[in-house]
């Protein structure tokens, strides 16, 4: 569904992505880990058209997405740092969503609902709190039921119960069989909904996996542990290298 | 695309800038309409405020809206619209707003008072510079990444137009006084685009025997109709260009 070739992208001297390769299909829900800066919102970013890689190619079903627009239509995107107009009421933000997405029939507001935000429709933008803005932000994402779902941090600032409606629902359109793209640190949460994880590093893709291969190769259940084991094995390794050019 | 610029009119009417820009020139052109005797007299001493005021209210108006509605610009860049499509709904909101603003405020007191074809000019000539300069002022927002820098570079572009420009010219015309520079002359008002607006109001009011043996060149070359048509052109490219350009970088940027 979406393939992306050989992206390269530098900002001034920092190299943001480094010859990534990947190929991401329906049904599959892809946990994008990696310490900050590794590129990992660069790489969305990308893939939503937001910033331009230097070289490479992205496709979505097949068509290049510098061919057009149209193909956002499919995506729901959650940023990590939701910002909206500030001198917008909530209400006034989702009607003019809507309107400007043609009023498309099919709207899935449970989020919404679930969140309380036709309660607090008046609140102007502004003085949203954190937390809040990212329930905007997730009730925005799923509202036109796309194909794809693309989530940075989607758990970040939520509060415990907020948290566990949003993973309900992210289980619920993945079992609809939904390509969702999904970031976070905390590795618990990825735990229940992920399939496949991809590990990036320092703009390189370091391995991308699925969840059962990398508990056959770690022998861990659990993805923390499992991760923490590659990150480990993976030093050491390092570690080594760096040992013998000292000697 | 008219959809998208309707919220970035709702957005700027909700803003007072814009109201008490309106207010501002009303009260500044109705005063003067009072106190002239000769409705003539008011239209130049107006054209002379329309000249300085106008460019540079388009231009920091224009600059801080961009940065203020970045969030927007972002949010809207993730929905299935283009960036052209997002660029231009943008352009069209400030640029209508205020040419309105301007047409309000200048436009009422001139058809009460002085609506006669110098009037209609200055109306057209204050119209065409606030496209001109929300242009120039998107051109130079869309290249400068911090709020701080954008506002900076409208500003020094407005200094360069309204006041360094006619320094130079002159340092020019003093420098090769002893070479005919009739041409040349005519070719440098059209690097600015104030230039031209002052130069298209004058020739309508007859005065432009006062300016001299280059008043008289402008009047030969410009008072002929395709003269005046040679300078709508070249106020439109000015609005056109840089939108254009701003439009390629914004095509390209990072966001």
């Amino acid at each position: 569904m979406i393939r992306i070739q050989n992206i390269h992208k530098r900002f001034r001297k920092l190299v943001a992505l480094d010859m990534i390769n990947a190929e991401f299909n329906k049904g599959q829900v892809i946990s994008l880990i990696g310490p900050n800066g590794s590129g990992k919102t660069t790489l969305i970013k990308s893939i939503l058209g937001l910033v331009e890689p230097d070289s490479g190619s992205i496709s979505f079903d097949g068509v290049a997405i510098t061919e057009g627009v149209e193909y956002r239509r499919n995506i729901g995107y959650m940023p990590q740092i939701g910002r909206y107009p500030d001198n917008m009421k909530i209400g006034q933000l989702f009607s003019m969503i809507k309107n400007i997405r043609n009023n498309e029939k099919e709207v899935d507001e449970e989020l919404y609902y679930k969140f309380k935000l036709d309660t607090i429709l008046e609140k102007s933008m502004r003085s949203l709190s954190g937390g809040t803005r990212q329930k905007v932000s997730a009730s925005l994402a799923f509202l036109f039921n796309p194909d794809v779902l693309i989530l940075d941090e989607p758990t970040a600032g939520l509060d415990p119960l907020s948290s566990e409606i949003l993973k309900e629902k992210i289980i619920a359109e993945k079992q609809k069989g939904k390509l969702i793209l999904i970031t976070s640190h905390v590795l618990t949460d990825l735990e229940e909904i992920t399939t496949d994880v991809m590990y990036l590093h320092e703009g390189k893709v370091l391995f991308t996996k699925s969840l059962a291969e990398l508990q056959a190769e770690t022998g861990e259940e659990k993805l923390s542990k499992a991760i923490a084991w590659l990150m480990k094995h993976g030093l050491q390794k390092k570690e080594v290298a760096y040992l013998k050019i000292a000697k | 695309m008219l959809k998208i610029s309707k919220y970035v009119l709702y957005d700027i009417i909700r803003n007072r800038v814009m109201i008490a820009y309106t207010l501002f020139l009303f009260v500044v052109s109705m005063s003067l309409f009072q106190m002239e005797e000769n409705s003539a007299k008011a239209v130049l001493s107006l054209l002379n405020i329309v000249l300085i005021v106008v460019p540079l209210i388009s231009m920091i108006f224009s600059t801080i809206h961009w940065y203020n509605s970045y969030e927007f610009i972002e949010l809207m860049l993730t929905q299935p619209i283009s960036r052209k499509k997002v660029l231009l709904s943008e352009y069209s909101g400030v640029s209508a707003s205020l040419v309105t603003a301007f047409l309000i405020g200048v436009g009422v007191p001139v058809l009460i008072y002085n609506f006669n074809e110098t009037g209609m000019a200055l109306l057209l000539v204050g119209s065409l510079l606030s496209l001109i300069f929300a242009s120039i002022a998107f051109l130079a927002s869309v290249n400068s990444k911090d709020k701080a820098r954008g506002i900076g570079v409208a500003l020094l572009l407005w200094f360069y137009f309204a006041l360094i420009f006619d320094g130079l010219v002159l340092l020019i015309l003093f420098a090769f006084s002893d070479y005919p520079l009739e041409k040349i002359t005519l070719l440098l008002s059209s690097l600015n685009p104030i230039d031209l607006g002052r130069i298209y109001i004058m020739l309508h009011m007859d005065i432009s025997a006062l300016m001299g043996y280059t008043g008289a060149m402008y009047k030969d070359f410009f008072g002929s109709s395709t003269g005046l048509l040679y300078t709508l052109v070249i106020m439109l490219l000015w609005m056109i260009i840089p939108l254009l350009l701003a439009l390629r970088s914004f095509k390209k940027k990072d966001l």
